[in-house]
């Protein structure tokens, strides 16, 4: 609800969204695009952060020494993206600790996919072709979103994150491609991240509760339901190059839509795991305290080093 | 000293450094430095300076010694190692030739 004050900032602000100009943090914006803002783009941080535990449960047990340069390169990524993140988030006047408050006091919410486990190494090959291609297919639609910081965010992360899915998909050919173990544990781990993944792009459009708005405000571009399509209309082309079964019978290329159609994902579980009962979400909260806790000395260290250098400072003059 | 020349003594005056949005939606990019007496003025010189034929829509000055900068000469040891690093792109990793799109 706008006052009257706000009647002139407001036909300006609607006035940029509809001519497709960014808004920017000094800018005048409603409460609830802020807000809006604030949910989504601090729940994308808290799943680059949430999301180094799964693969990082593999870095010391990578099968060689190349692969495990590259995990921790990717993971060391994911959190440089978390920063990128909650420093634009901080764009709209909210500060990091309330962020991290919201997320290990379960307000707020990440990607419900890092709440499923890691069991074995081809998971990790898994999530980087699955798991990542899900986000860069929904990032690539957001380095056009309204609000500028958010928008450069999307734009620098996309462009790092490039190699992830091609790591995944390498570790997914070799696999495929190697003893009759090797391929099961390939066509294993895709199977079990094949819906959690399509999950990654939230629920129907018909019942998303976030999505007109945000579709108005051009915070979002594309629906959930067009981006999900979209990824398994490039995926199904890259199993089969695999050479693995399809992770769902009921997917098959439909002739007159030129898309493929697929099974009903189980909304049941998609709701149970994002509300708290996932394998993992228990475990994936409480690292995440234990790390920010175990850090504590850090943060003392740095404080006391300020408040050091202030006083040389204040001796000198 | 002349009273000219005491005039265009800008040795009192601190250097900024000064960065143009060039369209809403863009990074702001460094586009050059100015001598000013205070933020403000800074300001108002980067316009008069800067943007004469609305090269942007947003001017940020900054006192060119509250920028803590890297040294270029020890740019190779401050950045390395990255050489060493290229499965940090994509162009690394050979896809099979009948995967396109990723």
């Amino acid at each position: 609800m706008q006052s009257v004050d706000n009647a002139a900032e407001q036909i300006e602000f609607d006035r940029r969204i509809v001519e497709e100009q960014k808004i920017e943090p000094s800018d005048w914006m409603p409460e609830d695009y802020r807000k809006n803002l604030i949910r989504q783009m601090s729940q994308h941080a808290h799943s680059e952060v949430i999301g180094m535990q799964p693969e990082g449960n593999w870095i010391t047990r990578a099968p060689s020494l190349r692969r495990k340069a590259v995990l921790l390169s990717k993971v060391q990524d994911e959190a440089g993206h978390g920063l990128y993140l909650y420093s634009a988030t901080e764009s709209l006047g909210v500060s990091r600790s309330e962020l991290i408050e919201a997320l290990q006091t379960g307000v707020a919410k990440y990607a419900s996919i890092f709440n499923y486990p890691t069991l074995t190494w081809a998971d990790v090959g898994a999530i980087g072709w699955l798991v990542d291609g899900a986000a860069i297919v929904n990032q690539i639609s957001l380095q056009r979103t309204s609000y500028g910081p958010y928008a450069r965010a999307m734009i620098r992360i996309c462009k790092e994150e490039s190699f992830h899915q091609r790591q995944g998909y390498e570790i997914m050919y070799e696999l495929a491609h190697g003893s009759p173990e090797q391929k099961a544990m390939a066509q294993d781990a895709m199977n079990r991240n094949w819906w959690p993944a399509l999950m990654m792009f939230g629920p129907h459009d018909s019942d998303s509760a976030h999505s007109g708005r945000s579709m108005q405000w051009k915070i979002k571009r594309v629906s959930n339901d067009d981006l999900r399509q979209k990824f398994i209309d490039q995926t199904v082309p890259q199993i089969e190059v695999l050479g693995l079964e399809m992770p769902d019978p009921e997917i098959k290329w439909n002739e007159e839509k030129g898309q493929y159609d697929s099974g009903e994902i189980n909304w049941e579980e998609f709701y149970q795991v994002i509300n708290g009962s996932g394998p993992c979400n228990y475990q994936r909260l409480k690292h995440h305290k234990k790390a920010h806790q175990d850090g504590e000395w850090v943060r003392e260290a740095v404080r006391a080093y300020s408040e050091k250098q202030q006083t040389k400072k204040e001796n000198v003059a | 000293m002349s009273e000219q020349k005491e005039n265009i003594n800008q040795e009192h005056l601190a250097v900024y450094e000064v960065f143009v949005r060039s369209n809403r939606g863009l990074d702001h990019k460094h586009v050059g430095s100015l001598h000013a007496e205070s933020p403000e003025h800074a300001l108002m010189y980067a316009r008069d300076c800067y943007l004469r034929r609305s090269e942007g829509v947003s001017v940020w000055v900054v006192k060119a010694s509250d920028i803590t900068a890297s040294q270029e000469d020890d740019i190779a040891n401050f950045v390395d190692p990255m050489d060493d690093k290229p499965y940090r792109h994509a162009t690394h990793y050979v896809l099979p030739d009948n995967v396109s799109n990723m």
